[in-house]
């Protein structure tokens, strides 16, 4: 990050409530999504964000059956200069 | 969150605020839903939730839930619920909207519940138009219950019970869409399908398309969505979704079938409700100021809860003694039920009926332990008379009782009320001797309230006043029974 080019968007995955179906990992475009190595506590290989390029566009949010296992963050357009940020 | 980039981020796409935040069904899966990994409902309810969020609607949105996978719905969905019989959702929905118009109302239901069980409600809710929404997740076969075959299910298809792959011998697949789409009332038809990013971005579209309409009081609207079920179909969930792609849309194709969208006029609210007061001059009953306050002398505040069974040959004027007791009971301020339970001759055959008399509200109106059974005739005391509580009454029309009928645990009168409404004038009258002898047992109904609901009931001045002489003396027949041998020790 230190080149100040950031990846349009961010995956979060709650680890907790994923069941590991893939269906995040087949539908994202650029296929920046993967499976854990490690099982979470239900036994699932969980999603996770795998390389750069996330565009934010927010398609694995829409395919995964699962009301809050995955949320997307997406870079804020802001006229430079103004810094102070808002995401919870 | 902590990292200091991220302040650079805003939430783009994340769990909708209609849902729970967690979920009480179980205390280990509180932030689990029910469903297989990959299931379609999962994604149909995201879609849900989304619309209610972007309607700004939650506050009155009600779903009906189904039975079926979905049946947990309001465990996940933080807006009131209802979760109706199978396939009774479109039923319930349409009770729910004429009642609170202001509500949004759900109905979601897979394709067993719609299009098998509930066919006929999803056909007459479609048919009135009705100003809802309906959710239909088609995944083409019976999965909580374990992939029995559906109407929905493919030609060829393997199910359970269908385990060669469905043939012609079991009909055809069922397309809901078209089948509605012959109607004139819907507003808005279309099947979409989770197949692909693009089919899931339109399901969600239509999904909301179709809640929209009813925040509009458009009509009805129904979006069918074609949705994978990995774990019933025995494939992974993308290869669920590839199958709904590459297979089930030939069967179901998934385009608009109806759209008056833009056409539709907002359908008129429904008009407030008639007011009670208007009621009884429209069924042309003399209105009463106020229920009596009950007039049971000296008896105001006691327990009352008096369940009566009533049976005999169809015609014997059974259902009518039972009705008349209600009505009495309601002129007197009581709660009352009245069931009647009967074949479908008019004369002939057997009919009974199950009343009961309380100051509580009623939790059910069968009687299944009668305090008081009025038997009209001897097959009906040989059907019920052992079903008398302790201490109870039989009252039998005839004069002896068969031997195998008799019990040492009840009252017992045995007196034929058709000989004795016979002196009176007309046998027929024998249903109000019996109801002279119930009144002087019960006790809890004044002597006004049964006039009136006489009069209510009997039109005819000839009967009104023979009825009147029955009742009397089926108070008599008991008077002159309680002089006589008591059979209950
Ligand atoms: C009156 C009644 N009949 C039968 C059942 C058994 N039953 C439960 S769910 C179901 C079928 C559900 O299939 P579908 O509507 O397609 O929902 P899915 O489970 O596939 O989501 C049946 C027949 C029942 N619960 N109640
Ligand atoms: S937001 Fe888009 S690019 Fe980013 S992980 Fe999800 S699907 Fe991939
Ligand atoms: S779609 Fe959802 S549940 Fe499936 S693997 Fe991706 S994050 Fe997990
Ligand atoms: S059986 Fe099928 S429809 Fe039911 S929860 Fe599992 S995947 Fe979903």
């Amino acid at each position: 990050m230190a080149d100040g080019r950031r990846d349009g968007g961010r995956l979060q995955v709650d680890t907790d409530e994923c069941k590991g179906c893939g269906l995040c990992v087949e539908a994202c475009p650029p296929k920046v999504i993967a499976l854990s190595e490690r099982l979470n506590h239900y036994g699932y290989r969980t999603a996770e964000y795998a390389g750069a390029g996330c565009t934010g566009c927010g398609i694995c949010f829409l395919v995964c059956p699962e009301p809050g296992a995955i949320t997307v963050l997406r870079l804020k357009r802001r006229p430079a200069g103004a810094a102070e940020g808002a995401s919870v | 969150m902590s990292d200091q980039t991220d302040l650079d981020y805003i939430v783009a796409h994340s769990k909708a605020r209609a849902f729970y935040p967690t979920y009480e069904r179980k205390e280990e899966l509180q932030h689990q839903t029910h469903y297989c990994p990959g299931c379609g409902h999962g994604m149909v309810h995201k879609m849900v939730a989304q619309a209610i969020d972007e309607l700004g609607i939650q506050d009155r949105t009600i779903l009906i839930s189904p039975v079926g996978c979905s049946v947990f719905a309001y465990y996940y969905f933080d807006v009131g619920n209802v979760q109706a019989a199978h396939g009774r959702a479109p039923a319930v929905a349409t009770a729910v909207k004429r009642t609170r118009p202001e509500s949004i109302v759900i109905s979601y239901q897979g394709d067993g519940d719609l299009a098998a069980i509930g066919s006929a409600e999803i056909l007459h809710a479609a048919n009135r138009g009705e100003n809802i929404s309906v959710i239909f997740v088609n995944n083409a076969i019976y999965s909580m219950t374990g992939g029995q075959m559906a109407p929905t299910t493919l030609m060829g298809q393997a199910s359970t019970t269908s385990p060669g792959g469905r043939t012609p011998a079991e009909g055809y697949p069922l397309h809901i869409c078209e089948l509605l789409a012959t109607l004139e009332a819907p507003v808005y038809l279309e099947r979409v399908a989770l197949g692909n990013n693009k089919q899931v971005a339109q399901a969600a579209r239509a999904v909301r398309k179709a809640i929209e309409n009813q925040v509009n009081g458009l009509g009805f609207s129904l979006v069918e969505v074609l949705s994978p079920c990995p774990t019933i179909w025995k494939m992974s969930a993308v290869e669920a979704q590839r199958w709904i792609h590459d297979v089930m849309e030939k069967t179901f194709v998934p385009r608009v079938y109806r759209d008056r969208t833009q056409t539709a006029e907002a359908r008129p609210a429904p008009g407030p409700a008639i007011s009670l007061e208007k009621v009884p001059a429209m069924l042309g009953v003399a209105a009463k100021e106020t229920p009596a306050a009950f007039a049971g002398e000296g008896a105001a505040t006691a327990e009352i809860d008096w369940q009566v069974r009533i049976a005999g040959f169809g015609g014997q004027g059974v259902l009518l003694l039972g009705e008349m007791m209600a009505e009495a009971g309601l002129d007197a301020g009581l709660e009352v039920s009245w069931l009647p339970s009967y074949g479908p001759e008019m004369r002939s055959g057997t009919s009974n009926c199950h009343v009961r008399l309380a100051r509580e509200p009623i939790d059910s109106p069968l009687v299944g332990h009668p305090h008081v059974l009025v038997a009209m005739n001897e097959p009906s005391l040989h059907k019920f008379g052992s079903s008398v509580r302790r201490g109870g009454w039989v009252l039998y029309n005839g004069d002896d009782v068969p031997p195998e009928c008799e019990r040492r645990d009840v009252h017992i009168v045995a007196r034929s009320f058709t000989h004795l409404a016979d002196e009176l004038g007309d046998a027929r009258a024998a249903n109000m001797v019996a109801l002279g002898a119930v009144l002087e047992i019960a006790q809890v109904l004044p002597e006004a309230s049964v006039d009136h609901a006489l009069g209510r009931l009997v039109k005819s001045p000839r009967w009104l006043d023979l009825d009147a002489r029955a009742l009397t003396r089926g108070r008599e027949v008991l008077r002159e029974w309680r002089g006589e041998v008591c059979h209950a020790e």
